[in-house]
């Protein structure tokens, strides 16, 4: 029996997690996929909003504003990345510099610093604006952050302070007894989990209303996803933007950007479909044409020649247009972290605080745990001196081997993300922790090596590890039956 | 700081070949950097028959081809390093490399002979939208795993693109028993060589779809089908020309990048049709001292021309250790209509060289067409050729007489070139 579950083992899971495990409670994170932050927080900005934006009066506002704030200090005690790069809102048009001039009132008045600046002055900052710039608003708070990696540290942090984390569980059936909830989980091979809770956390992305529906046979609100597609552009010597370049916001949402990544890569993105596939994080010709055709508005030269990679997120919209944070009124115990699209990123610490100590602290008597364990970070070959690195090499030639020749990752830090706490098991989970497969040649020349590093170190096949149902796919080695080629 | 008189970066048969052509020269201090684990490179996978009838006469597989020059580099004692990645390349021929064995080094060359290689274009690179599942691998990753790994990534197959790797994979997998429903290939011609469309293709019955490319992949956690689209002249799917098929697999065949990392960092001049070095006849690229050969200099179909290639270029890295090369002024090779590229691109011409080899390759088939050499603007020389494909490169030899005088350009065009008009029929 668990003092507390959490469903969802995104952004919002594993700040919930992590802020639980300092209190002498029994807490588990569940999620349906193989692995911590497959859902949204895999494929977004990666931005830390200032909070400009947000409707005066919604919790997106509040917790916006909160979660920006906190961000940089979480960062740090984490040994996470984090990076105050600033942003511009762009506007083309004299109502679109009229609506800057409410933004700027609007950040002026949360306390967020803010300026205009005139198209010369921004375009020494940025000298690749389009023509079309006229002004743009200066937000030189807003930062950015690379999310799985957060949500991946938290997770870490919570598991050595004793949370369970029960990966390969899809949450099919909850039911409600005196004491607490019974959850019924599917494993990947289709048996079925049992597990009890006194208290339950909906963070289940997309399908946070399909979990409140499991626990009260309807649901008050409905999630429609919202697709978004970007471009993701290599490394340059010289990034074409250092700072996160908005459009002006409509009515639509907050338009296709420019986003520096902390590893020097270029996202150009999203647009913003609603899809009824909750599935569906599949491309499209057309979104990518739209994000290329709207880009051109504010920047100009974006080498989409030196396009890597495209992918898809899913935005949780809600039906009711806010994040939903509250204990479900027909459901006491069960506690919603739900419609959390956009700003979400930036509110998981503010929403998870407010859960924690609010919510489940009016219930339950909130003790520290005596001892909190601090997680360390990885080690980065790449970041240390040739002296240390002939040290480590020395003391473990694993770090002399290089896997990826991109991102110049060696094999002693592909064991490390597997045996780290809450480990990789498999190749889209090394490369969240350690990024091999994430340059230019998108783990053409380092995925057989790392494939054959996992096989080894956790026993799985090379056909489970891809995804094969049948066993014998193996075939015999090089030689004998090859004599005709 | 180390030094040493040539660093050889990569150990397959272009970096091997330049450096016995070196020691053979008499160049005593050389090192090879290879990353992998042995040497021979991109020819380790290749287990199919193919390799050498130039340089041996018979028809050899990838590893033993590659073997011959393994031996020849052990017994003539140059020393290699192996599990060897160089990280970095400066402009004053320091680099640094890390190993196992040694730990992180740093360098000091004097002559540098770049050998790396290149790399396959990757999904991202072309942008084909849909889903992204485990299944989609370039076909050099799945012939890696087929034949070095002894797993058969699929078992019903679909690639994309017709260059050599696809087609070669397309047999490969088929004999180990998986199902290739078909390969496309956006142009209306294959990039492969034409024995490889008969010898992996036709003789499997799989299905050529030209004029096609890929505009949809389906799947949760593993491929489950792909759809592909006819393409107009403008290379844009036709909507209503789509075909689906239940596959698992899909292979990608896009094109190869010469691996010009280190290059670009060390600030070398890469030339935007070849992406690799922008070389003089001596193959030295914009940093003196520093030499291209190999893939990593221009993809190449035959093997015996990368040797050839590494043989000049550890040539001409004993004579600059040596003697040193000429220096001064050069003129420019250009690449005229109907060229896609031209090697080398530049030529020294105080010191013209008693011949001048180029390398091109067409931009589109070409049956019964004259080339045309032009000196300064002047036609010098014209043959007739009677095929030329661009998944074919070219050579063709310049005597010192027909060089004589060369002030500011060489440039090799396709007489009465027109884009569309000589498309090999069928
Ligand atoms: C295109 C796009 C751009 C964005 N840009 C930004 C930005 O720049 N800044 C910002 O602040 N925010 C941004 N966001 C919003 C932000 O990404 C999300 O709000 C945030 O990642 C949501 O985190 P989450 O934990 O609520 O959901 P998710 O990360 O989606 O996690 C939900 C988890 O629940 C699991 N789950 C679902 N159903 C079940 C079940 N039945 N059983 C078990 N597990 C289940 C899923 O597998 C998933 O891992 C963006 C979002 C998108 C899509
Ligand atoms: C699948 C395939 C089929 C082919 N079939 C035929 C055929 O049938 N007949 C034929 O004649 N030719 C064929 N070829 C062409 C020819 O064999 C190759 O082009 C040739 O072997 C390339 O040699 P290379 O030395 O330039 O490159 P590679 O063999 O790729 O060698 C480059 C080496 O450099 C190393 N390297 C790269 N970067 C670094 C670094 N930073 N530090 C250290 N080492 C590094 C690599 O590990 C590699 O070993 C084929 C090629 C391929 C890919």
């Amino acid at each position: 029996m668990y003092d507390i579950l959490i469903i969802g083992a995104g952004i919002c899971g594993a700040f919930l997690a992590r802020d639980l495990s300092r209190y002498e409670l029994r807490v588990a994170l569940a999620d349906r996929a193989d692995d911590i932050a497959c859902g949204a927080t895999m494929a977004n900005s990666a931005i830390i909003h200032s909070g400009h934006d947000p409707k005066p009066g919604t919790l997106k506002a509040r917790f916006n504003l909160e979660g920006s704030r906190m961000y940089e200090g979480i960062c740090r005690e984490l040994g996470t990345a984090f990076r105050r790069c600033g942003a511009f809102v762009a506007a083309a048009s004299p109502e679109e510099e009229g609506v800057l001039k409410d933004l700027l009132a609007r950040a002026q008045g949360r306390g967020i610093p803010a300026q205009i600046l005139g198209r010369e002055e921004a375009l020494l900052r940025e000298p690749h604006l389009a023509d079309s710039v006229r002004s743009v608003l200066d937000l030189p708070t807003t930062a950015i952050i690379t999310p799985w990696e957060v949500a991946i540290a938290l997770t870490e942090e919570a598991v050595l302070n004793g949370t369970d984390l029960l990966l390969g569980r899809n949450v099919t059936a909850i039911r409600r007894e005196k004491d607490g909830f019974v959850v019924s989980a599917q494993r990947r091979d289709g048996s079925l989990e049992t597990l009890r809770s006194r208290f339950l956390v909906d963070a289940a992305g997309v399908y946070a209303d399909r979990i409140y529906a499991m626990a009260a046979g309807y649901s008050p609100f409905s999630i429609t996803p919202k697709k978004g597609e970007y471009f993701v552009i290599d490394k340059e010597k010289n990034p074409l933007v250092s700072r996160v370049i908005y459009p002006t916001p409509s009515e639509k949402g907050k338009g296709v950007l420019a986003v520096p990544t902390i590893h020097g890569n270029l996202l150009i993105g999203p647009n913003s479909d609603p899809t009824p596939d909750r599935e569906d994080l599949g491309t499209t010709a057309a979104g990518l044409a739209y994000v290329r055709e709207k880009i051109s508005k504010t920047v100009r030269d974006i080498p989409f020649h030196k396009v890597i990679r495209s992918f898809a997120g899913l935005r949780s919209s809600g039906s009711t247009q806010d994040f939903i944070v509250e204990e479900a009124r027909d459901v006491p115990g069960l506690f919603l972290a739900a419609a959390i699209e956009s700003p979400g990123l930036t509110s998981a610490p503010a929403i998870s605080r407010y859960i924690v100590e609010e919510l489940i602290g009016s219930h339950i008597s909130l003790r520290p745990r005596k001892e909190y364990r601090k997680r360390q970070p990885p080690l980065v070959f790449d970041a240390l001196s040739p002296a240390e690195k002939n040290e480590l090499i020395r003391k473990d030639p694993a770090y002399g081997h290089m896997v990826c020749r991109c991102e110049q990752i060696t094999e002693g830090e592909v064991l490390e993300a597997i045996r780290r706490p809450a480990g990789a098991r498999t190749i889209k989970g090394v490369k969240k922790r350690c990024r091999p497969g994430m340059g230019r040649c998108q783990g053409g020349f380092c995925e057989p090596l790392v494939a054959e590093i996992l096989c080894r170190e956790t026993g799985v096949s090379l056909p489970e590890l891809f995804y094969m149902d049948s066993q014998d796919e193996t075939i015999k080695k090089g030689g004998e039956n090859h004599e005709n080629l | 700081m180390r030094t040493c008189d040539l660093v050889v970066i990569g150990g397959g048969s272009a970096g091997m070949a330049a450096a016995i052509a070196a020691r053979e020269k008499g160049v005593k201090d050389i090192l090879i950097l290879e990353r992998g684990e042995e040497t021979g490179g991109i020819l380790l996978q290749c287990i199919h028959n193919g390799f050498g009838l130039h340089t041996f006469g018979e028809e050899l597989s990838g590893p033993s081809y590659a073997e011959r020059f393994s031996d020849q580099v052990r017994s003539l004692g140059i020393a290699v390093e192996t599990n060897a990645l160089v990280l970095h390349l400066d402009t004053d021929r320091t680099l640094s490399y890390v190993s196992p064995r040694s730990g992180f080094v740093t360098l000091q060359a004097r002559c540098v002979i770049l050998a790396m290689g290149c790399r396959e274009r990757p999904r991202g690179a072309i942008g084909i939208p849909g889903a992204r599942p485990a299944g989609v691998w370039t076909a050099g990753a799945a012939q890696r795993y087929v034949n070095l790994d002894g797993f058969l990534p699929g078992r019903r197959v679909f690639i994309l693109g017709s260059g050599d790797i696809g087609l070669i994979m397309a047999r490969r997998m088929t004999l180990e028993g998986a199902k290739v429903l078909g390969v496309a290939e956006l142009m209306p011609y294959s990039n492969g060589l034409s024995r490889n469309l008969k010898q992996c293709l036709e003789d499997f019955q799989i299905p050529l779809y030209l004029s096609h490319t890929v505009t949809d992949i389906q799947g949760r956690e593993r491929v489950s089908a792909v759809t592909i689209s006819q393409v107009d002249e403008n290379r844009r799917p036709i909507p209503g020309s789509e075909k689906t098929f239940a596959v698992d697999t899909l292979l990608l065949s896009v094109g190869l990048l010469p691996e010009n990392t280190l290059s670009e960092e060390a600030g070398i001049e890469l030339h935007p049709r070849t992406r690799g070095p922008v070389v003089d006849e001596f193959l030295q690229a914009t940093i003196p001292g520093v030499f291209a050969c190999g893939n990593v200099l221009h993809v190449h179909d035959l093997v015996d021309f990368v040797t050839a290639e590494g043989k000049e270029a550890g040539e001409a890295a004993a004579r600059f250790l040596d003697a040193g090369l000429p220096a001064g002024p050069h003129a420019s090779v250009e690449a005229g209509e109907g060229i896609s590229y031209c090697l080398p691109q530049r030529i020294h011409t105080q010191a013209l060289p008693d011949s001048l080899t180029l390398s091109f390759r067409v931009l589109s088939p070409q049956r019964n067409v004259t080339l045309a050499v032009e000196k300064d603007g002047k036609c010098i020389k014209t043959l007739r050729r009677r095929v030329m494909l661009p998944a074919e490169m070219e050579r063709l030899t310049l005597q010192r007489e027909d060089l004589t005088g060369l002030q500011e350009s060489l440039r090799l065009r396709i007489m009465d070139f027109s884009q569309n008009g000589r498309l090999e029929e069928g």
